[in-house]
């Protein structure tokens, strides 16, 4: 077979996790425990094939722990296959997350440096793109303040000037449109644009169905480690979709709660152990009337010291469209420190201004710097309006009218 | 070979030397003369206590200086293990989303110890002038077992280093094991003092003893024991030096086998 237009080629590819019951977190317990280690084997992908050709846009899709993030770490170079391969044709750049290794304590033009360094660019070739880096970010009076001072859209404006300059012939990009405002997704959308023309081949993972279906020539789905759909973007988002409707609906059969809890990361830092919807007598409900105020409200469990965090709650429709977001870390809302196994409660009042129809609630803490994320639960909650009768109307603000006749 | 010294590892790894050395005084005033101040401020303390009080080293010439080479030294290698000990996990961050190679990681952390030590030998040259010890050739003798012990040191880093990502402990053994070998090594104290023939050959079985002596010989004066003159050049003479070549190549066996799962382990 000829390979010579083949950028990915992963062939019979398997990636086990060993799950200690109890991690070995020191040696006591590893010695006290040797010999009998409860183990549990994760196997989060099994046998998967997938060749991706030069110049394809391909999207994957998959709802929480189908595997397509251990698929692009895997096909990163920072996880080991556990059998099979991953051949890469080319120079692969992966963007898990934006401004990795950021320093909070390191001034913005330090940064600058450094993350160009893990692109790959030497110093000369950093300094001679310095200015438009700057420029792209808009940050020009900040550079030489410390990245602490940043607000979080400073930095995430930074690392993405700074990524758009990756030299490379394949970018693996994993949720990059999650991140920011309108304005920055636009510049997101910009890039696509300019990579897609340039014929560079880009795997993305996303969320964004309307991004996958307006950028990729060709969208998988994954589902418990293996492809169930491959194909075209419009029919991926279709199986996606359907796919994420049905779990909804079979949860929510079996009980009001919602959707199986939280995806954690491995720093164990903290995880989100609860995301529910109560009305203002704290009874938690899954049926809203119109005006009724819906509070949303998520426990997060610490495990480790943390003095700062960044909570993130969106509303959003079936369709993806994010209708209203609660952004603010700890220090924002004057809380200190959080001790490990205490719990963080964030209460979001939403005013009942959405019209009928089914919502559903996402949550992801993270660093409140430089926003690893800990825990994230899309769509881990959903609840109904009822009771409008008015509809293709998205939401219907609080409003005062006069109507006056003159004359 | 020629990926390891690729120009984009070249880049990365001057970029993370320079961001540790930076971030290391972070917000204190004195900022980098701490690097001398440090092993200065403890040599005081040794001195006024074991030279001043004790009378320790009393025929030995020019004992002060001989005590701050020691304390440099051994300065040198803990600080560079200690400081890798926690690189990797440290920067979990980048483990967990680039690829880059990990041994990178330990290497560039393990610089700015190297820097460090060779501020502090400008001061020990100061000292030198300033005591009236004169320089010989045998100072040629001296990158030789500065070498010896930064390969020593670096086996040792990339073995603690791995080993810490999945045994939390290695820290606090390790520290207990620096404080024992502070002792163990003769630092603060002329090896002669010990007039035990056997206890003197096996202390200098220990690299760092080796290294410590063999400098002090070549630079200070010529009545230092080292490992060679001690075992009168016997074949087991070799043996420290076989012993930094075992933890440098166990060292990297061991990184090597763990590296692969340091994303998913970290």
């Amino acid at each position: 077979m000829d390979n010579s237009d083949i950028a990915i080629k992963i062939s019979h590819l398997y990636k086990t996790f060993k799950l200690p019951h109890e991690k070995h977190g020191t040696l006591k317990s590893a010695i006290i425990n040797f010999g009998k280690r409860g183990y549990e084997i994760q196997e989060v992908l099994k046998d998967f094939n997938l060749d991706i050709k030069k110049g394809e846009f391909i999207g994957i899709l998959g709802r929480n722990g189908s595997g397509k993030s251990t698929l692009l770490k895997t096909l990163s170079g920072i996880y080991t296959p556990s059998q099979g391969s991953v051949d890469i044709y080319g120079k692969l750049v992966p963007f898990i997350e934006l401004g990795v290794g950021f320093n909070p304590e390191l001034s913005g033009r330090d940064n600058v440096y450094l993350n160009g360094a893990l692109l790959g660019f030497s110093r000369k070739e950093v300094g001679n793109m310095y200015d438009d880096i700057v420029d792209f970010a808009e940050l020009e009076e900040f550079m030489d303040q410390k990245l602490k001072n940043y607000s979080s859209g400073m930095q995430v404006r930074l690392a993405f000037s700074i990524a758009v300059r990756a030299n490379t012939d394949i970018l693996v990009l994993d949720e990059v449109l999650a991140v920011g405002d309108e304005a920055f997704q636009r510049k997101c959308y910009d890039y696509f644009d300019k990579i897609k023309q340039e014929g560079k081949t880009v795997v993305l993972v996303s969320h964004a169905m309307a991004a996958v279906e307006r950028f990729c020539t060709r969208a998988i789905v994954i589902e418990e480690g293996k492809i169930i759909f491959d194909g075209d973007p419009k029919s991926a988002s279709d199986t996606y979709r359907r796919l994420n409707f049905e779990s909804t609906e079979s949860s929510s059969k079996k009980s009001n709660k919602g959707r199986k809890l939280s995806k954690v990361d491995q720093t164990g830092v903290c995880s989100i152990i609860g995301l529910t919807t109560i009305d203002s007598d704290g009874i938690e409900k899954v049926l809203y009337k119109p005006r009724e105020n819906i509070i949303v409200r998520c426990r997060i469990k610490v495990n480790k010291i943390v003095d700062n965090l960044h909570v993130f709650l969106t509303l959003n429709n079936p369709g993806g469209l994010i209708l209203t977001a609660f952004d603010k870390t700890l220090s924002e809302a004057k809380v200190r420190a959080i001790k490990p196994g205490q719990e963080l409660i964030v209460e979001w009042t939403l005013s009942g201004v959405y019209n009928d129809g089914k919502y559903l609630v996402s949550a992801t803490v993270s660093d409140a710097v430089s926003y690893s994320e800990y825990s994230r639960l899309i769509e881990g909650y959903e609840f109904d309006v009822v009771g409008w009768d008015m509809p293709n109307i998205l939401i219907h603000p609080k409003e005062e009218y006069s109507m006056k006749v003159i004359g | 070979m020629i990926t390891y010294l690729s120009k984009e590892n070249k880049a990365l790894f001057s970029e993370l030397v320079r961001t540790d050395f930076k971030l290391r005084y972070q917000g204190s005033v004195l900022g980098y003369t701490w690097s001398l101040l440090r092993p200065l401020l403890l040599f005081v303390i040794l001195y006024v206590v074991f030279v001043y009080f004790l009378k320790i080293g009393k025929g030995i010439d020019h004992y002060p200086v001989y005590l701050l080479l020691g304390i440099v030294i051994w300065n040198f290698f803990s600080e560079m293990t200690m400081q890798s000990l926690g690189s990797i996990v440290g920067r979990a961050d980048l483990i967990r989303k680039v690829r880059i190679p990990r041994w990178l990681i330990v290497f560039s952390s393990s610089m700015s110890a190297t820097i460090n030590f060779g501020l502090s030998l400008v001061v020990v040259f100061v000292f030198m002038i300033v005591n009236q010890v004169p320089l010989t050739i045998g100072v040629l003798m001296l990158p030789v077992y500065f070498v010896m012990i930064y390969v020593f040191a670096l086996g040792l880093s990339l073995f603690l280093a791995a080993a810490y990502v999945k045994f939390r402990d290695i820290r606090y053994i390790w520290e207990v094991i620096l404080q024992a070998g502070f002792y163990a090594t003769p630092i603060i104290y002329p090896l002669q003092l010990i007039n035990n023939p056997l206890v003197e050959k096996i202390i200098l079985m220990n690299p760092l003893a080796q290294a410590i002596q063999g400098s002090r010989y070549y630079l200070i004066t010529h009545e230092t024991l080292t490992t060679y003159n001690m075992w009168n050049g016997a074949w087991y003479v070799i043996l420290p030096s076989l012993f930094v070549l075992a933890m440098f190549l166990g060292g990297i066996m061991y990184f090597k086998s763990q590296s692969k799962y340091f994303a998913e382990n970290i």
